[in-house]
């Protein structure tokens, strides 16, 4: 029988997918444990995705101000960087920190977890392992990454503000105003969406590739390191998934 | 890192013993098999424990010693046969009633498994938490000192586990399967990888648990000098079978020539 590593793995995320939703709607609820989770991946993520924000609003700015100019469509700049913020950069850059962060350290954390045998004793001291670390960090990185996608958007929106008036003059009311007046409920909205999805998909491989890892320091490695190539590719995949339903639904 | 507290005063080990009467099992394992793959680790293996006894599984590296304790204490599903521990069969049990079950066994790992993340105090609490036995926070504080000075390190509670050493860490894995006074102790290597005197402390501090709880235990040990002080009784796992089961002083005066490389 021919063996097919790739689609073993997407079965056994598959499975492991349908385990979260079996199990993690369930008593016994770890609700600390899921509150520090947030903590941890929302609150100490908020500074890299901030600067990440920062700097990817300010260039996109200084980066299309030259094309514009000549074009003679400067005041265009905020609803263009608004729009490419909003509706793709945002979401799929943070995802992808997001990702190099928190996937690789839930990876890490799990495998070395499983290694150490911490996983085992967590069983036999009465508790059921995939609740306590996987559903609340699955559920964690589901619900910050849409937060920490916002946040990123704002201070991207008000760096381009910094980046339009370094080479000219523009108020900030006047700013939100062009911003504003180009976005739609079809651009906000489905943007929005879809980090849910990232999330989702950034906790489920980190804890999968750590809560598999091999026996050994390598393993923890491999985790840790497929953890972050395997999400950053399906966000990617989920994102053409995105744009082709939004299209299907007239949002495009 | 702390230094080891092999000044601590342990107890000086009683001579091995063996109970007057036959006390009742407290762990039976009947006819087990298991297997990975084409490799057949346990095949027609039974055990018993007694109240009050402590039991070494003896046997060569990769025997599947470890893979037996794994299957007592509901880690692993055996192939064929059956475990009863107090009274219980664990290979039918629930979820529930097997978290209920190993409030009263107590698994010291190998690797110690102590969370890393936490400190000593919390690693202790964190069993009595999850079986819902909740405290007072006095009642905590009483029941982490006395597992602490049980094992003879009452300084260490605030402490992380990777500010510890290797046998201190050991007494502390201890310490946290004491916490729930189990009926029966199930220890997996419990001198692998410690110098010989960390080993012998830890060896005599097995049998200090032993007196003091009235517990049951299972050792699983290739350390002969562990054996010699812990063992009541000596099993010995040869070819996934139980080739031998004796007194330590019977085994080591055997004749056959596999039971005697063990004791050479």
């Amino acid at each position: 029988m021919p063996n097919y590593p790739i689609l073993a793995e997407a079965g056994g995320m598959a499975h492991f997918a349908g385990r979260f939703f079996r199990d993690g709607f369930r008593p016994r609820y770890e609700v600390s444990e899921w509150l520090y989770q947030c903590y941890v991946i929302g609150y100490q993520s908020l500074p890299l995705v901030g600067v990440t924000g920062f700097i990817m609003g300010i260039v996109l700015t200084l980066q299309s101000r030259p094309t514009m100019a000549q074009f003679g469509a400067e005041s265009w700049i905020p609803a263009m960087v608004g729009l490419t913020i909003i509706r793709e950069m945002g979401p799929i850059i943070t995802a992808l920190i997001f990702a190099g962060k928190i996937g690789s350290s839930i990876g890490a954390e799990l495998g070395s977890m499983r290694v150490t045998e911490q996983i085992d004793a967590m069983e036999v001291s009465g508790t059921n392992p995939f609740k306590y670390l996987v559903v609340t960090r699955v559920l964690a990185t589901t619900l910050m990454l849409p937060v920490l996608t916002l946040l990123a958007d704002a201070i991207a929106l008000y760096a381009s503000y910094i980046g339009l008036n370094m080479r000219g003059v523009t108020t900030l009311a006047l700013f939100v105003n062009n911003v504003l007046s180009r976005l739609a409920f079809g651009d906000v909205l489905p943007a929005f969406i879809k980090t849910f999805f990232f999330g989702f998909a950034v906790g489920l491989i980190g804890c999968y590739k750590g809560f598999y890892a091999d026996k050994g320091t390598e393993g923890v490695g491999q985790a840790a390191n497929s953890a972050v190539v395997v999400s950053s590719l399906v966000i990617f995949i989920l994102d053409l998934v995105a744009v082709q339903l939004t299209g299907l639904l007239g949002l495009n | 890192m702390q230094p080891d507290p092999s000044l601590a005063p342990t107890p000086a080990a009683p001579p091995a013993r063996l109970p007057v009467a036959p006390a009742e099992p407290v762990l039976m394992v009947e006819h087990v098999d298991k297997s990975f793959g084409d490799n057949h680790v346990l095949r027609d293996f039974s055990l018993a424990l007694h109240r009050g006894e402590n039991v070494v599984v003896l046997g060569k590296s990769g025997s599947g010693k470890s893979v037996l304790i794994k299957c007592i204490i509901g880690l692993l599903l055996p192939d064929a046969g059956r475990i009863t521990v107090l009274g219980q069969d664990v290979t039918g049990l629930g979820h529930q009633q097997m978290d209920e079950l190993r409030a009263r066994v107590g698994f010291l790992f190998q690797s110690n498994a102590l969370y890393d993340s936490m400190t000593v105090r919390e690693n202790l609490l964190f069993p009595l938490r999850r079986h819902w036995l909740r405290h007072r926070r006095a009642e905590e504080d009483a029941l982490v000192r006395e597992v602490l000075d049980d094992v003879g390190l009452a300084h260490t509670a605030t402490l992380m586990p990777a500010e510890l050493s290797g046998g201190m860490r050991k007494r502390i894995a201890l310490a946290r399967t004491l916490i729930l006074r189990p009926d029966i102790i199930l220890y997996d290597e419990p001198t692998t990888g410690l110098d010989p005197v960390t080993s012998r402390e830890i060896s005599h501090l097995i049998r200090a648990v032993q007196q003091k709880y009235n517990a049951s235990a299972l050792i699983i040990s290739h350390d002969m000098s562990c054996v010699r002080l812990t063992a009541d009784r000596v099993a010995l796992l040869l070819d996934g079978r139980c080739y031998a089961d004796g007194r330590y002083e019977e085994l080591a005066a055997s004749a056959d020539p596999r039971i005697h490389e063990f004791f050479a």
